[in-house]
């Protein structure tokens, strides 16, 4: 809609001619420019300019939908109300159904824990037909890291589905509508992207999976800033791809040790306290999210699976419909499953640290042993 | 005042002064047919110059009847409107008290905070609360709820709408024991029919819309408050020219003024947060630069301090810090 062109605005004849006599050939351009400037540049009075204007943006504005026909709307065209379950029942109960459509979920963890597990889970349901709890389509699981294990793909599928997976041209089609894709560097992951975007509708697309964000921006040698604009075009784009085709968008995301320099407070915070506040949040957990918080802003829902006393957790650390819960979960020959339904509601900012720890006591625990 | 700062295209000024006419006094007295005939343009033009200058002219001049300056209220008629506007109730008793009474019409409110703490929830809790009738202290209006992130799910809404019709009943039931007739007829899908909602794409869409929303509330004049989450998404991505940012946003921040006045609504904006580098360290701030702190009427951050979400008033013109 932003690049409607002017030229196709009913808009007097007269004004339609100066503004492509200037080179203003879309609406965005007429609407990036202050009144005033668009009266410099084509050289006309107010009243025209302004009711150009009125005319180009009722144009180019989006339809509004009352609150009603947009649920009315989601429930009768989509699958579930616009939800994938992911067969954790604790889980879905909380999503209020499962993974919503159209919006970035971000499965955040430190290594080893389960992510990629996660998403082959997630790429065999959405392969299989509805009556299963699937959606019936292709999956597009794009693979930065080279994780994708067809064998562990098809491992899960035979535990969770024996009757489907038994079956080798049954097994053969589910497994072949999971398209791996694996880009080398974020050029080229910027090109498939693109693609994706064209053939999403045509080829029965039902969810993209990428995994992981972090392994792309990281391989990248721009720091900061510049690293920062990098990846807001990519994440404007994957929003807009996920909103405009509904399907849901799984994406991976590493974690970083915490630098003394995160920013973890307000101007006002430092100064109202002399230090009681600092030291119980500091050092709670060494661990953070990568890529940053503009990224943490744009992920509209945010899984953080961690380790804890040598349980693992998943947590629901960000969802505009769940409360803050984590559901004790293990890894098993069909996948991820939950080990209780009931989610334990996590008090604060707790939700948001990630824990590592039970490994190294196990790892501990051996070494005395051998003393 | 001058010529060249009057809005008329740049052609029109440039004939004024090169035949001589370089201030408003020199405009006063002359006919436009006259005016026509030495700049040599059209008498409709003309007469549109002339009355484009009377108009600026009229605010400085100090015999009109009326008001001294053209436009302007008097403080003590200000103060009699605001006591009548009604606030918009936050749904919390603490934040209602620190924004005195809730959140006020007729002025932009921006609420801001890191990921996850909730502005999304209080956006769609304050779209919701501005439809309570009347009769339970609210202001019985639709709300514009204008989506930049796609957050907005529309089972929360419904589970909200629900919760907000059962306080509803219970106050009903405490207070008004003895009517009958004071039986709560809304349903949650009443309450959904009465948000309308905008989803945007890109920051062309979002201006646009700000500047639709003019003959949008001529036409709905219940819509008593607009809720855009969150002001800042299309604004933070690939913007390569930050004056245009700057410009572009300040203008917005206008138009949306000029909304809340005219239509005597509330405008509430949700911002994200972003690392500043001061006094050699990183602190948060809400995005956007210094200078977009400067347009909007009020200011709330939301923060997490131990296991609880408070709220902070960072700028108001009649609110202390709290």
């Amino acid at each position: 809609m932003a690049n409607k062109l002017i030229s196709e605005i009913p808009l007097p004849k007269s004004i339609a001619n100066v503004f492509s006599a200037r080179n203003v050939s879309t609406a965005k351009d007429a609407l990036s420019l202050t009144e005033f400037e668009l009266m410099e540049l084509l050289d006309v009075g107010l009243t025209e300019v302004r009711s150009a204007l009125l005319q180009i943006s009722e144009i180019v504005a989006p339809p509004y939908q009352t609150a009603l026909s947009l649920m009315e709307q989601r429930f009768q065209n989509e699958h579930l109300g616009g939800h994938f379950p992911t067969g954790l029942k604790g889980l879905d109960a909380a999503l209020c159904g499962g993974i919503p459509f159209g919006v970035l979920t971000e499965l955040v963890g430190p290594a080893g824990i389960g992510k990629t597990q996660f998403c082959l889970k997630l790429s065999l349901l959405a392969s299989l037909p509805t009556n299963y709890g699937g959606l019936d389509g292709r999956v597009i699981y794009i693979d930065v890291e080279s994780k994708f294990s067809s064998r562990r793909l098809l491992e899960i599928g035979l535990r969770s589905f024996p009757e489907i997976f038994q079956m080798k041209e049954m097994a053969q089609e589910m497994a072949g509508r999971i398209l791996v894709l694996r880009p080398t560097s974020l050029a080229e992951f910027t090109q498939s992207l693109e693609q994706i975007k064209v053939s999403l509708l045509q080829n029965q697309v039902k969810m993209l999976v990428i995994d992981s964000m972090a392994a792309l921006v990281s391989g990248e040698h721009e720091q900061g800033a510049r690293r920062q604009q990098t990846l807001s075009w990519h994440i404007s784009f994957i929003k807009s791809l996920a909103e405009f085709s509904r399907i849901p968008v799984v994406v991976t995301n590493q974690v970083r040790s915490r630098n003394h320099d995160d920013a973890s407070r307000y101007c006002f915070q430092v100064q109202s306290r002399d230090g009681a506040i600092e030291t119980p949040m500091q050092y709670d957990s060494h661990l953070v999210a990568a890529l940053g918080i503009q990224w943490a802003h744009a992920v509209t829902t945010r899984l953080v699976l961690e380790a804890k006393s040598g349980e693992r957790f998943i947590k629901v650390a960000k969802s505009p419909i769940s409360p803050p819960l984590a559901f004790p979960f293990h890894i098993t020959s069909s996948g991820i499953s939950l080990l209780s339904d009931d989610g334990k509601e996590v008090m604060g900012p707790e939700i948001n640290a990630i824990h590592y720890q039970g490994h190294n006591e196990i790892i501990n625990f051996g070494m005395e042993g051998l003393h | 005042m001058e010529i060249w700062r009057l809005p008329i295209s740049a052609s029109q000024r440039g004939k004024l002064i090169s035949a001589g006419y370089t201030s408003l006094s020199s405009l006063s007295s002359i006919s436009s047919s006259d005016l026509a005939r030495e700049l040599n343009v059209s008498e409709s033009e003309a007469m549109n110059i002339l009355k484009v200058a009377s108009h600026s002219r009229g605010s400085e001049t100090s015999n009109a009847s009326c008001s001294i300056v053209e436009g302007a209220q008097s403080a003590w008629d200000m103060l009699h409107d605001e006591e009548s506007l009604m606030h918009i109730t936050t749904s919390s008793a603490d934040l209602d008290n620190i924004l005195g009474g809730g959140i006020h019409c007729k002025e932009v409110t921006e609420i801001g905070g890191v990921p996850g703490i909730g502005k999304t929830q209080l956006g769609i809790q304050i779209a919701v609360n501005v439809q309570i009738p009347n009769d339970f202290g609210g202001l019985g209006g639709n709300s514009i709820y204008i989506d930049t992130e796609g957050s907005f799910m529309v089972e929360r809404a419904f589970q909200i709408a629900e919760a907000c019709i059962e306080d509803m009943s219970e106050y009903n039931r405490f207070l008004r024991k003895d009517f009958q007739e004071c039986k709560i007829k809304m349903q949650p899908q009443d309450i959904l029919e009465n948000i309308f909602y905008f989803r945007i794409c890109s920051y062309t869409e979002q201006i646009a819309l700000i500047n639709y929303l003019d003959k949008f509330l001529s036409e709905h004049k219940d819509v008593k408050v607009i809720v855009v989450d969150s002001v800042t998404f299309h604004f933070r991505q690939d913007f390569d020219d930050m004056a245009l940012r700057t410009r572009v946003l300040s203008g917005m921040a206008l138009k949306l003024m000029n909304l809340a006045k005219r239509f005597s609504l509330a405008v509430v904006l949700l911002n994200q947060v972003t690392t500043k580098h001061t006094e050699a360290s990183f602190q948060l701030a809400l995005a956007l630069g210094d200078s977009w702190s400067h347009t909007c009427t009020n200011r709330i951050v939301l923060y997490w301090n131990g296991n609880e979400r408070y709220a902070y008033i960072d700028k108001s013109p009649s609110l202390r810090s709290a």
